[in-house]
């Protein structure tokens, strides 16, 4: 549905993009992983028509963008874009802003209404529908920049940092309202700082960093080929653990020791046993298993942030 | 903490050069300009006049006269059109009424006769069967004035009597000679003599043919060449003034709101909404055409305001020149539009639009004609004037309301304001480059 191969742009010296390659099938949820800088929202914007590209190739609905502008822009109709910025008029309503977003985006003059019903129920501005938009709380914003980009019924939705800035509450809901979308068919690439909200969201991750995708694979295969399947075990004890006992593991304080276990059934119980039957008293037991935001960091040697 | 807090102020004004130079430099460009065009009236820079003259009488006194006239500095004359036959009275007055010469001099038949003669009470018989009023000096010459110049009219006329003592002195001198004559007695045959020696040294051919320097020309009564004026365009007077301060206003302010307008593309590139609107497959510069449309409607309806205001109040004669009126703005407006656009791809936010744009506007507006009759402006400043949009427009509304010309007369003016706005379109779409996809 969307294919990117060995995408290439240079600002000056640096590479925004540098030889990045990705795929989106129909009906996937991708999420774009990377660093401050790593690319995504060039690649994200290069293939929304705003960047040109020095070299590479992009596919739309199996159809190469050749840089004609009218036919590029068919097929980049069938995109939603949800920028990162509340890219909204602050001086029009919310109606006033789903009807002219809609009828950029090419959406009949008699469809109109029936959209914009629809997105108002979808945001659950119904009963705001009539405030200007500079009255309207971030989450709110949030929820109508998400709309503006999907009126339209868009087959690949573009996702730029959806829920940057909001409150929890505002979080669950825009999930929720992509969760709709989802049901209703649409493919998804979605970048995000929220290691958890690519995890909970996408069924699969490209890590970008330096401008070429260094990893992509389910949060599961990113995790083994980069951390392994290892639990980690922390054990906090009431007196420091006597020398001699357990030499597997590893002294991480006075009083807590810790370990990587495989398997957690086969490997867990005779660990505590052999602390008990050595006298010693458990006071806690933390197990935490492999994360995406360990294999992160496997992958770019850095913070998502940094 | 203070000292932190002023350090922040200092380093941020530091960086922005655009603020720099709005701060320091473009306020003493501004202030320059205005010391250039304003602070010097009155002094020896007022631009000659331009006048035309008819001379009516053909007698030596009246070329000469005109010859005077021609070699006047403080006057810009012509007495033919083009080089081709002299002027009539009827060619003279359409000049003036078509805006072409704010004076035209007309030396009426019987000039010669009734030269140098006139003084007061002393005036010889009337020339021709004009009624002067009883007593009064029999004027000789005619001014024919566009009273929209209203300094014009007093300094040719003072000119006039200056030429007429610089010119033909021994006329003067003769016109004297009779006068006393004829209520002191007759001169002996020594003193006419004597008379005639001085006639022929008063000669300009004998002085070399230049007016003296420094010569007077206004005389105790009327002076040796009484003048009437005739005001051609004086039954418009009102409601031309009105047209015209209506245009200059609405022209000024009409650039301002629409560089105000055009700001909303800055608007949108901070908000992101520029961006998202371009994705959508919008060409940019479809969108600028858009834009452009927009404000110019806007413009339309604004100058239209206006002028129905001035309609209502001032007794502004409208509706007779509708055809005009409606061409000039959609003219006016559409430029203005695109002049406004032009200055927001200039500039990079909203802070640098509004500083950049009132001091161009205003500097525009100064010279171009907005604030006052360009005409009282020295002769750098007019020229200077016509490369400006406000000249062409006010100059193109002051033809309809105040010289009352036909609509085609107006065909220089939309020329070049249609010019100005491809020119300005173009420009604005050059430097909207930094919006495209790159």
């Amino acid at each position: 549905m969307l294919a990117v191969s060995d995408a290439r742009k240079r600002y000056g010296s640096v590479a925004a993009l540098d030889g990045c390659s990705l795929r989106l099938e129909t009906g996937e949820w991708l999420g774009l992983l990377g660093p401050n800088g790593a690319g995504k929202t060039t690649l994200v914007r290069a293939i929304a028509g705003r960047v040109a590209l020095d070299s590479g190739r992009i596919e739309l609905f199996g159809s190469q963008l050749a840089g004609d502008r009218r036919g590029d822009a068919a097929l980049r109709r069938r995109l939603g874009i949800v920028p990162q910025e509340l890219a909204l008029h602050p001086t029009l309503t919310a109606r006033e802003n789903l009807e002219v977003f809609g009828r950029l985006h090419g959406v009949g003059r008699g469809d109109i209404p029936a959209r914009i019903d629809w997105a108002l129920e979808f945001t659950e501005l119904g009963d705001r529908q009539r405030d200007l938009v500079r009255t309207f709380s971030g989450g709110m914003k949030r929820r109508l920049n998400l709309a503006c980009g999907v009126l339209h019924r868009p087959e690949i939705i573009l996702l730029d940092e959806p829920t940057v800035g909001v409150d929890p509450q505002s979080r669950q809901r825009i999930w929720e309202m992509l969760g709709d979308l989802r049901a209703g068919g649409a493919s998804l690439l979605l970048t995000t700082h929220h290691l958890d909200e690519a995890q909970k969201l996408c069924e699969r991750i490209v890590v970008i960093d330096h401008g070429r995708a260094v990893a992509e694979g389910t949060v599961a295969e990113l995790v083994a080929r980069t951390v392994g399947r290892h639990h980690e075990v922390v054990i906090r004890l009431e007196q420091p653990l006597p020398r001699g006992i357990a030499p597997a593991l590893i002294r991480l304080d006075a009083t807590a020791v810790g370990a990587r276990i495989a398997d957690v059934a086969e490997e867990l119980p005779p660990l505590l046993d052999s602390l008990v039957r050595a006298g010693c008293t458990i006071v806690d037991v933390h197990l935490s298993a492999p994360t995406l935001h360990a294999a992160f960091i496997a992958l770019t040697g850095r913070e998502l942030r940094e | 903490m203070i000292a932190a807090l002023l350090r922040v102020g200092w380093l941020t004004l530091k960086r922005d050069r655009f603020a720099l130079i709005l701060t320091f430099v473009l306020p003493i460009v501004f202030f320059s300009v205005f010391a250039l065009v304003f602070g010097r009236q009155g002094r020896s820079e007022i631009a000659p006049i331009p006048v035309v003259i008819v001379d009516e009488d053909g007698s030596d006194a009246s070329s000469r006269f005109v010859e005077g006239l021609l070699r006047e500095p403080g006057l810009r004359a012509r007495a033919a059109e083009d080089g081709a036959a002299p002027l009539d009275r009827a060619a003279a007055e359409g000049l003036v009424r078509r805006g072409a010469v704010p004076v035209a001099i007309i030396l009426r038949s019987g000039f010669g006769a009734g030269f140098g003669g006139s003084f007061g009470a002393f005036a010889v018989p009337p020339p021709s069967d004009d009624a002067e009023e009883r007593g009064a000096p029999v004027a000789i010459a005619e001014l024919l004035v566009d009273s929209a110049d209203p300094m014009a009219t007093p300094i040719v006329s003072g000119l006039l009597q200056k030429v007429a003592m610089t010119a033909a002195p021994d006329l003067v001198a003769e016109r004297g000679i009779e006068l006393f004559s004829r209520f002191g007695g007759e001169l002996t045959m020594q003193q006419r003599a004597a008379i005639a020696t001085m006639r022929a040294a008063l000669r300009p051919e004998s002085a070399g043919g230049r007016a003296a320097p420094g010569a007077t020309a206004a005389g105790p009564f009327a002076g040796p060449v009484p003048v009437r004026t005739v005001d051609v365009l004086g039954d418009r007077k009102t409601s031309g003034m009105v047209g015209y301060f209506a245009a200059g206003t609405a022209v000024m302010f009409l650039l301002f709101s629409m560089s105000g307008a055009a700001g909303t593309l800055l608007d949108d590139e901070a908000d992101g909404t520029l961006e998202r609107t371009l994705a959508t497959g919008v060409g940019l510069a479809r969108l600028l055409g858009a834009k452009w449309v927009f404000h110019a409607l806007v413009g339309v309806v604004q100058i239209c305001a206006m002028f129905l205001w001035a309609a209502l109040l001032f007794r502004l004669e409208l509706l007779s020149r509708l055809p005009g009126f409606i061409l000039m703005t959609l003219a006016t407006a559409g430029a203005a539009s695109a002049f406004g656009l032009l200055l927001a791809g200039l500039c990079r936010t909203r802070a640098q639009l509004s500083g950049l744009a009132t001091v161009v506007i205003l500097i525009m507006s100064a010279i171009g004609g907005s604030m006052f009759p360009r005409r009282f402006l020295p002769e750098w400043a007019q020229a200077a004037g016509n490369a400006t949009f406000n000249a062409w427009a006010v100059d193109g509304y002051e033809r309809i309301f105040w010289y009352d010309q036909p609509t085609w007369s107006i065909w220089p003016q939309l020329c070049v304001l249609v010019g100005l706005t491809i020119v300005f379109l173009a420009l604005a779409r050059l430097l909207a480059r930094r919006w495209d996809a790159r």
